[in-house]
């Protein structure tokens, strides 16, 4: 499994690296967010519930692009979407940060950080399908998310919160911004709880076994390569795919990039 | 004996259960049941108590509408939209242009007034009005409500339905009052209805001649065509409104003027903050205010 993990992280990575090449170069127009760097998470999540053949519904936001890949959405529909053609994921419409896919049950995002908690939430509770729902440290912290992990434990619902925790909201580091941690604040409610890294056995230890009978909360804590609209990069990131060869897929997805781009 | 608005209401939420489908609401199953607008049901026939959390209530709610559970959402004061609403407007709203996924809700937001203060009073329904993606209904009849629930059902957006404590005792329909030749023409909302029949009856006895038509459906506004064509006979309108009027009301008189080529005010509340003594209430405009607001136009306009 673990081979597969780092295989789909390293697909998710160069898609990222292609990305970020097109907007130096200019010919991406919108803000878009970069999930390089945070690649284990999702693709050690997916990985683990494909071996399970449970199809979760998803709650991302923006920096999602690894979600989407890792889950199976179409790197052609990905690059439609951030170019806003109709052909895109999302129609055209959701751009880099709203990426929206019913073939894998992922669900797009309004833009207002951390609604897709309660969202995703309500969803799980009027449904009771296995739900996962990704977010930020800082969107994790919006009032409204915490009032639902509340009620996500008062229901038990079969709902698994990924805290993406990469310290930053924008270049402000969580200990700016609060004095405590989300997963102690989901153990307090009654949530199985867990403050892991990203590397993919602190994930799939924390994830043993889990079949959504229950709410649970995994804050994960790892590293962004560039800034928030991918602007910039972070210069002292720790890169668990350093040294990997991402050459050959890189080349695939600059390829791609520009057959799209003369769809312009 | 007729049903009233609140027996239908509450025979309409019941349907809705009985169906499948879900209501959300905070204390609902408290004592009165929403003024006796709701059957005695519980969770596990779909009526589910919210916590307290009013901003991921209101999420929580379009999660469940994503998933086609058509919830109805009961918001106790309209005024507490204020929270409710985010991921209404900003999700449900715009899910089905966003991503071609619909997210049917129907909003059931409850108006009254008079001691509660500066934001449980009155409505609130020019907070939805100015957003894409929301119809807004405001029926204050039995068969209006039917209607209203019924257009709900054979669509798939989400329907603001802006409801006040004080039509409920009614079981009357209300027809519009019409004139050939009429000295102003009314184009009442929600509670203010009932003021403004009374008002033209009033002024009717002395000898001015005020038409009624009743404002069911705001958004989309589509006037009825008798409506306008009376209006641009006399040039002189009036929108009246529970909420301020610098909102849904000045929206209508807008839309009104540019048909009708009429002048055409606004009656609403006054531009201040409601306190919870009774001397300090803004209380929607009465008969009486509504009688001296058309001597007054008439008076300018003949001067």
């Amino acid at each position: 499994m673990l081979k597969q993990i780092l295989d789909k992280a390293k697909f998710c990575r160069a898609f990222e690296v292609s990305t970020y090449n097109q907007v130096t170069k200019g010919n991406i127009k919108i803000p878009v967010y970069l999930s390089a760097g945070q690649e284990t998470i999702s693709a050690t999540i997916s990985t683990y519930y494909d071996s399970l053949n449970i199809k979760p519904m998803i709650f991302g936001q923006h920096r999602a692009h690894s979600i989407y890949l890792s889950f199976g959405g179409d790197p052609v529909e990905l690059i439609d979407e951030i170019l806003g053609l109709e052909t895109g994921c999302a129609n055209g419409m959701g751009g880099s940060a709203s990426i929206h896919c019913p073939e894998i049950n992922m669900f797009g995002h309004d833009g207002l950080m951390g609604s897709n908690v309660p969202i995703g939430v309500g969803a799980c509770f009027a449904s009771k399908k296995p739900t996962i729902v990704f977010v930020g440290d800082a969107a994790a912290e919006e009032d409204y998310a915490l009032a639902a992990y509340g009620w996500a434990a008062t229901k038990n619902l079969p709902i698994l919160f990924i805290i993406e925790d990469n310290n930053l909201s924008i270049l402000t580091e969580k200990k700016v911004r609060r004095s405590w941690e989300i997963h102690d604040v989901s153990r307090s409610m009654g949530i199985q709880s867990f403050n892991i890294t990203d590397n993919p056995t602190d994930i799939l230890l924390a994830l043993d076994g889990y079949v959504f009978d229950s709410p649970r909360l995994l804050n994960i804590n790892t590293n962004r390569m560039f800034w928030h609209s991918g602007a910039g990069k972070d210069g002292d990131t720790i890169d668990l795919l350093e040294g990997e060869d991402i050459t050959q897929q890189l080349n695939e997805f600059e390829k791609l990039w520009q057959l799209r781009l003369e769809k312009l | 004996m007729a049903a009233t608005l609140r027996e239908t209401i509450k025979d309409t939420v019941a349907q809705h259960l009985n169906s499948g489908f879900l209501a959300f609401g905070q204390c609902l199953t408290a004592v009165g049941w929403v003024g006796g607008t709701l059957p005695e049901m519980y969770e596990d026939q779909g009526m589910i108590e919210l916590s307290m959390a009013d901003v991921a209530g209101g999420a929580f709610v379009v999660g469940a509408g994503l998933m086609k559970k058509r919830p109805i959402y009961i918001i106790r004061y309209q005024g507490f939209n204020w929270y409710n609403c985010i991921s209404i407007l900003n999700y449900a709203c715009k899910s089905k242009e966003m991503w071609k996924i619909p997210c049917p809700i129907l909003i059931r937001s409850i108006a009254m007034e008079g001691s509660i203060g500066p934001v449980a009073g009155s409505s609130h329904h020019s907070l939805y009005y100015r957003m894409p993606g929301v119809k807004i209904y405001s029926p204050m009849t039995p068969l209006e409500y039917k209607k209203c629930y019924e257009d709900f059902m054979n669509s798939d957006d989400v329907f603001y339905v802006s409801e006040h404590r004080g039509s409920y005792n009614n079981s009357e329909e209300l027809q519009d009052i019409e004139y050939k030749n009429p000295d102003f023409v009314l184009f009442p909302i929600s509670i203010t209805r009932f003021a403004a029949m009374e008002a033209s009856k009033k002024l009717a006895e002395q000898g001015i001649s005020v038409s009624v038509y009743h404002q069911k459906i705001l958004k989309p506004f589509s006037p009825a065509n008798n409506s306008l064509y009376y209006l641009e006979r006399c040039g002189r309108g009036l929108v009246l409104d529970d909420d301020y009027p610098d909102g849904i009301a000045s929206n209508l008189a807008h839309e009104l003027m540019l048909r009708t080529k009429s002048s055409v005010y606004t009656l609403g509340l006054k531009n201040k903050s409601a306190g919870f003594a009774k001397h300090l209430d803004n209380l929607p405009p009465s008969s009486d205010d509504i009688i001296k607001y058309i001597k007054e136009k008439l008076y300018a306009f003949s001067d």
